[in-house]
């Protein structure tokens, strides 16, 4: 088969759209758009690297920070919420065998959370609105800087998502609580309580342990999904917030000195950010690895019932931990900065690290195993937050904060290495597992392309994230420009890693374009032609 | 007295040695699990429960460490019960930065407080020596309390720059030879006046 008929059609048949679920192909849906959201996210960010090493004509200052504004929200909402909306709403239901709740609320969910990520970059790339996503109060309300109308757009942009992301969350514990159709009554609240850990939280003061009625990857989506849902309340609230200084400057009140303070406000957000941050990625991940571990080994999960404790301390520790980001901020009071930014925060290395020994663990214990791409994505993973922590832990010190905060170490080796590499390649295991499941089989077009695609993305995440990291040490801020050349050295070679990272991404499309083919990847979006909302087709469940 | 050239070159070589013992063990263990199991290492429980242990040990004893090595956390933490020598106050309007004395005398192993006011957005208040690397640094919060204790070991001048984001006109706040420290034995050698490097 000539590679145009291949790019076409697929490899090997391509995507057989005829006997897909609706279900596989709003998975698939959430998911395509959240690969491509990824490939913008990383042309943004090669474009702000080309910047940090030599002033580019087309981008000045106005340009590039509206490119860092949009680049962290593409990244996170429109790639990594897309991918793991896509593939919860697909295994809550798979795992559960039971019909997920509503295909109506899921598709809306996609069509939102994609639109909105649209809409919001459109208010950078037209408008250059840049508060950056941090919004540190009252920039965003700063109008002698930025447009009223890019803050309008982004506001909607965002909103958008949030309400993509309530239907997602709504729909995730639906499917967890509800009956289906000519099912028994199912104990809705039993479900719930085991599904948040509640149960297991009673457990340890009962004799007689009360049996939980979820799986553990199902345990750590709803306990995820919680935290995605508290922080779409936070960010809506600003996001009113914002709406209302903006009306006022268009109808000529200035409100800016105003009715907000500013390190109250700041707190208030960075609550609602750690739930990210410091919440939903922990514990997600967490629960992805379990799930890939005994999908990869087929036998259950080593010490299941502490990665059950784990998981509820990680979700606990998610609503106290914000403080470590205002160890630089001296109206912050002591207390919090030792007792929820250094002590709370030292947890997380507790939490994720039971996660990574009990994820290796139950690896180990199935020896030997097969190199497949889920396996080699999933290790590059695990070392992702083996680095990643720790870099964390480093910087919410008190001492080490007060020479760090807002360099290049907080966005590189942190940051960066925790979403590209350990975020991302846990991701990407994820999809190299689900794809059979949710195509129904469709082949690989290329393992030698899966192979370049895991070297160039490990090497190229490690490195980049550990050259930014050296600047940061050197003292190179991350939210400045610099126009001397003072840190050349560290952000070619970081320059040079973002490039692999790119390369690994094209190897990556171009893999997965060949094997559903174009044809395969705009049927998606066709409606399905079995009426059901069984996840997979009956013969394939069979 | 240690500063943040030594903390600094301290963090990289013990976090470039934890980070090449973590790539050399995940590389270990991708070789390890395609070979067959010879023995059930890894999941007994006294190894899983001293592991835990260790990461409590080691996620806490940072902060007891920097407490005890690092001479600004005590001086961070008790700052309320210090007195200070001399006070510096900074403005910061329309992204500019004003200094109440400008450069800033500062004498060897004084307790010297740097309290900046935003009078509009949210700024940084960073030291930095003539090759670029941080002394150290403070948010500028506006309605704020910002106030920076600091005690300088050794004779220099260090430029002021905002560390933190306040708009596209923000990006290179920058005061050069803002700080001049005199009095001390020692010299840092990568604080010299810019201009005279």
């Amino acid at each position: 088969m000539s590679l145009i008929s291949t790019l076409i059609n697929g490899h090997e048949g391509g995507l057989k759209q005829d006997g897909m679920t609706p279900m596989q192909k709003i998975a698939l849906r959430f998911v395509v758009l959240g690969v491509l959201y990824y490939g913008l996210a990383a042309i943004e960010g090669m474009m702000m690297r080309m910047v940090e090493i030599t002033p580019v004509p087309f981008i000045d200052d106005a340009h590039f920070f509206s490119i860092m504004t949009v680049h962290p929200m593409v990244g996170i909402f429109g790639s990594t919420y897309m991918i793991v909306f896509g593939a919860f709403l697909f295994l809550v239901p798979f795992l559960m065998k039971k019909p997920i709740f509503s295909l109506k609320l899921a598709n809306a969910s996609w069509m939102l959370v994609g639109g909105g990520t649209l809409i919001m970059w459109l208010a950078g790339f037209v408008f250059s609105y840049a508060p950056l996503y941090t919004l540190y109060w009252p920039l965003p309300a700063d109008f002698s800087q930025f447009a009223i109308i890019g803050g309008i757009v982004y506001v909607v942009g965002v909103a958008l998502i949030m309400v993509g992301t309530f239907l997602y969350s709504y729909n995730i514990f639906k499917t967890i609580m509800y009956t289906p159709e000519g099912w028994d009554k199912q104990p809705s609240m039993e479900l719930f309580k085991s599904a948040i850990g509640f149960t297991g939280l009673t457990n340890f003061f009962k004799k007689k342990k009360t049996e939980h009625l979820v799986d553990l990857p199902v345990a750590a989506i709803s306990r995820g999904t919680i935290d995605v849902g508290l922080n779409a309340v936070v960010i809506m609230a600003a996001g009113v917030l914002l709406l209302i200084y903006m009306f006022g400057a268009a109808f000529g009140f200035n409100l800016e000195k105003t009715w907000v303070d500013a390190l109250l406000y700041k707190n208030m957000f960075w609550w609602g950010l750690d739930l990210i941050a410091d919440g939903l990625v922990l514990i997600f991940v967490a629960g992805t690895w379990y799930l890939l571990a005994t999908a990869i080994t087929g036998k259950k999960l080593f010490m299941q019932n502490i990665a059950r404790a784990a998981l509820f301390v990680e979700m606990v520790v998610s609503w106290t931990v914000w403080s470590h980001h205002l160890m630089s901020d001296q109206g912050q009071s002591n207390f919090l900065k030792v007792f929820s930014g250094e002590m709370v925060t030292a947890l997380e290395l507790i939490t994720q690290g039971l996660a990574v020994y009990i994820t290796l663990v139950t690896l180990s214990r199935a020896r030997p195993l097969k190199m497949t791409n889920e396996l080699k994505f999933l290790l590059g993973g695990l070392l992702g937050f083996m680095l990643a922590v720790p870099a964390g832990i480093i910087q919410a010190d008190l001492g080490m904060n007060r020479i760090l905060h807002n360099t290049q170490w907080i966005i590189g080796s942190h940051v960066h290495v925790a979403i590209l590499v350990g975020l991302t390649m846990t991701l990407y295991s994820a999809i190299y597992f689900l794809l059979p499941i949710v195509t129904n089989g469709a082949k690989l077009y290329s393992q030698k392309l899966a192979t370049a695609h895991f070297w160039l993305h490990i090497v190229g995440g490690i490195g980049m994230g550990s050259f930014m990291g050296m600047a940061g040490i050197d003292g190179m801020l991350r939210r400045s420009t610099y126009i001397d050349g003072e840190y050349n050295t560290y952000m070619i070679l970081a320059g040079i890693c973002g490039g692999l990272l790119l390369l690994a991404f094209f190897a990556f499309l171009f893999n997965v374009v060949m094997t559903v083919g174009v044809k395969g990847l705009i049927g998606i979006y066709s409606p399905a032609k079995i009426n059901t909302r069984e996840c997979v087709p009956a013969q394939q469940e069979a | 007295m240690a500063d943040s050239i030594d903390v600094l070159a301290t963090l990289k070589l013990v976090y470039g040695i934890y980070a090449f013992i973590a790539i050399s063990l995940i590389s270990w263990f991708g070789y390890r699990v395609t070979k067959p199991k010879d023995d059930d290492a890894g999941a007994k429980p006294a190894l899983f429960w001293t592991y835990v242990v260790v990461l409590a040990v080691v996620g806490t004893g940072l902060h007891f460490l920097t407490y005890n090595s690092v001479p600004w956390v005590p001086i961070d933490l008790n700052r309320a019960s210090i007195k200070a020598d001399t006070v510096f106050d900074i403005t910061y309007e329309d992204h500019q930065m004003s200094f109440s004395s400008f450069p800033m005398q500062v004498g060897c192993g004084e307790h010297v407080v740097f309290n900046a006011t935003s009078n509009d957005l949210t700024y940084g208040f960073g030291i930095f020596r003539a090759d670029h690397t941080m002394v150290a640094q403070m948010q500028v919060v506006p309605q704020s309390r910002n106030d920076l204790m600091w005690k300088f070991g050794k004779n220099g001048t260090y430029y002021i720059r905002s560390t933190e984001y306040s708009g596209p006109r923000g990006a290179k706040m920058v005061a050069q030879n803002a700080i001049v420290v005199t009095g001390c034995d020692q010299d840092d050698v990568r604080a010299v006046e810019i201009g005279e490097q």
